[in-house]
C-alpha cells in the first residue's frame, strides 16, 4: 500500500448531499458524528465544501430538481472520491420508482458523467450507523 | 561554521514549528473529542490530512483569479515560517535578535490573514467574498487589543524592542506586574481570534458560508492552507510565551517546564473554543474594540507606572 493510498484511507473527509431524502438518512449520518458511534476516530471529518470532500455522502432519489445539483457537485468534488449511496431511495429508489417526479437513482447520474466513479451502497430504510460505516470501510477497502 | 549554526537554528525553527503545530492540532482535535464524551482521532491524524490533500487533485475555479489563488496559501505559510525561525532564534540563542524583531514578527504574524483575505477574494466565490470580508473585520478588531498587549510587555521590560531581552528581562513592581498579567489575558483572546478559532470563526464559519474563505480550496492548496494554520496555532502560543512569560529553556529538566507554558496557552485555547458558540462580527468588533481596547490601555498605564517608579 503506498503512502497516498493509506493517507486516503485514514483521512476520509465526507460531504453530505441530500437529493430529496425524507429526513431519516440525514438523522442517522448525524449519528454517526456523535459519541456513541464517533467517526472522527477512523479520521472522517465532515467538511463545508465539496471541494474538501474525498467521500460523497448521497441520500435521497435524485427528484428532477436535485440531478443537476448532484451533477455539479459530484463535478465539484476533488477527485479521487468515493460515493456512497445511503438508505434504500439512493440505492434503488425504493417506493418512489415509478414517481412522476424521480429521475434516480443517483448512481446512475453520477455513472452518466464519470463511468469509473467509485459507488458503494448501504441498503436500510434509514439504515443503521453500524452499516453506514461498515458501507464506508468497504468503499475504501477498494481504493 | 557560526553562519552554518545560525542557518541551523532557522531551519530547526521553521521544522520544528510545523512538527509542532501538527502535534497541536492533534491534541486540539483530541482534547475537543475528549470533551465532547468521543474518542478522538490517533495521533498521526494531521499528518495523514496533509499526505492525503496533497494528493488530490487541485481545481481553480473559472471565475477565480488564478495566480492570486494559489499564490495566497504560499505567502501566508513563508510568513509564519519566517516568524517561527525568528521566534526559535531568540528562544534558543537570545543573542541572534536585532532592534524591532518584535515588529517584525507582529507584522509577520499579520500577513496569513492577509494573504486568505486575498486567497478568499480571488477565489471568484461569493462565499469566499463573504468571508474574505468577514475576515477583514476580524483583522481590524483583535490587531488594536493585540499590539497594545505588546507594547505593555515592552514597556514593562526595559522598554526593549528586542525578543531576546524580552525572554532574558524580569518584570519588577508590582503595577509592572499586574499590568503585563492583563495584557497576557488580552493576548490570549487576541490569538483566539488570529487562529479563527470559535467564538471568533465568523470567517470560515462553516454553518452559515460554507468554509467562508476557505470554500474553495483542494488538494495541495488545501494542504498548504491546513498546514499554514498548524503552524499558526503552534508559532502564536510561543509568541506570546516568549513576550510574556520568560520563553522557552532547553536545558535538562526546565524542557518540561517548557512544554508545560506552551501546552497550558494551548489547553486554555481548546476549552474557550469548545465552551462558546460563534458570535456575530459586530459583537466581535465591539467586543475587541469597546472591551478589550480600554482595558489594553489601562495595562499600559499600570505598566507605565509600574516601570518609572
Amino acid at each position: 500500500m503506498s503512502l497516498k493510498t493509506w493517507a486516503f484511507k485514514k483521512s476520509p473527509w465526507v460531504y453530505h448531499v441530500n437529493v430529496g431524502a425524507c429526513n431519516n438518512c440525514d438523522i442517522e449520518i448525524l449519528d454517526c458524528l456523535t459519541p456513541r458511534f464517533d467517526i472522527e476516530r477512523f479520521g472522517m471529518l465532515l467538511v463545508p465544501s465539496p471541494r474538501h470532500a474525498d467521500v460523497l455522502l448521497v441520500t435521497g432519489i435524485a427528484t428532477r430538481q436535485a440531478v443537476p445539483r448532484l451533477r455539479e457537485v459530484y463535478e465539484q468534488t476533488a477527485k479521487p472520491c468515493a460515493v456512497l449511496c445511503i438508505g434504500h431511495c439512493a440505492c434503488s429508489m425504493g417506493i418512489f420508482a415509478p414517481s412522476y417526479h424521480a429521475a434516480g437513482p443517483p448512481d446512475k447520474i453520477i455513472r452518466e458523467i464519470d463511468p469509473n466513479a467509485i459507488i458503494a451502497y448501504v441498503p436500510g430504510c434509514p439504515p443503521k450507523p453500524e452499516a453506514i460505516i461498515l458501507g464506508a470501510v468497504k468503499a475504501l477497502s477498494v481504493v | 561554521m557560526n553562519a552554518l549554526s545560525t542557518a541551523l537554528i532557522y531551519v530547526v525553527g521553521v521544522v520544528g514549528t510545523a512538527v509542532v503545530g501538527l502535534l497541536s492540532k492533534w491534541i486540539d482535535r483530541k482534547v475537543s473529542a475528549r470533551i465532547q464524551w468521543r474518542v478522538g482521532p490517533p495521533w498521526y491524524q494531521p499528518v495523514a490530512d496533509i499526505i492525503k490533500l496533497l494528493g488530490k487533485e487541485t481545481i481553480v475555479p473559472e471565475a477565480a483569479r488564478k495566480t492570486g489563488f494559489l499564490l495566497a496559501p504560499l505567502v501566508g505559510l513563508a510568513a509564519v515560517s519566517v516568524a517561527a525561525a525568528i521566534l526559535w532564534a531568540a528562544n534558543i540563542r537570545p543573542e541572534l535578535d536585532f532592534v524591532g524583531d518584535v515588529i517584525v514578527v507582529l507584522y509577520l504574524l499579520t500577513i496569513p490573514a492577509i494573504a486568505i483575505i486575498a486567497g478568499g477574494a480571488a477565489s471568484g466565490n461569493p462565499h469566499g467574498v463573504v468571508g474574505a470580508s468577514r475576515e477583514m473585520k476580524t483583522l481590524l478588531a483583535y490587531e488594536l487589543p493585540f499590539v497594545l498587549a505588546i507594547i505593555c510587555a515592552i514597556v514593562a521590560k526595559d522598554n526593549s524592542f528586542k525578543l531576546g531581552d524580552l525572554v532574558t528581562t524580569n518584570v519588577v513592581g508590582g503595577w509592572a506586574v499586574a499590568g503585563s498579567v492583563i495584557a497576557f489575558v488580552i493576548a490570549i483572546f487576541c490569538i483566539q481570534a488570529k487562529l479563527g478559532l470559535p467564538p471568533f470563526d465568523m470567517a470560515e464559519a462553516e454553518t452559515e458560508i460554507m468554509g467562508g474563505v476557505y470554500v474553495e480550496y483542494s488538494g495541495a492548496a488545501l494542504a498548504v492552507v491546513q498546514l499554514t494554520r498548524a503552524m499558526m496555532l503552534a508559532t502564536l502560543p510561543i509568541f506570546l510565551v516568549t513576550v510574556f512569560w520568560g520563553g522557552f529553556s532547553f536545558q535538562s529538566w526546565a524542557i518540561l517546564g517548557s512544554i508545560l507554558k506552551y501546552v497550558v496557552i494551548l489547553v486554555v485555547l481548546i476549552l474557550v473554543k469548545n465552551t462558546n458558540p460563534r458570535v456575530r462580527i459586530d459583537h466581535a468588533l465591539k467586543f475587541f474594540w469597546f472591551v478589550l481596547t480600554p482595558v489594553a490601555v489601562l495595562a499600559v498605564i499600570m505598566s507605565l507606572a509600574g516601570s518609572s517608579l
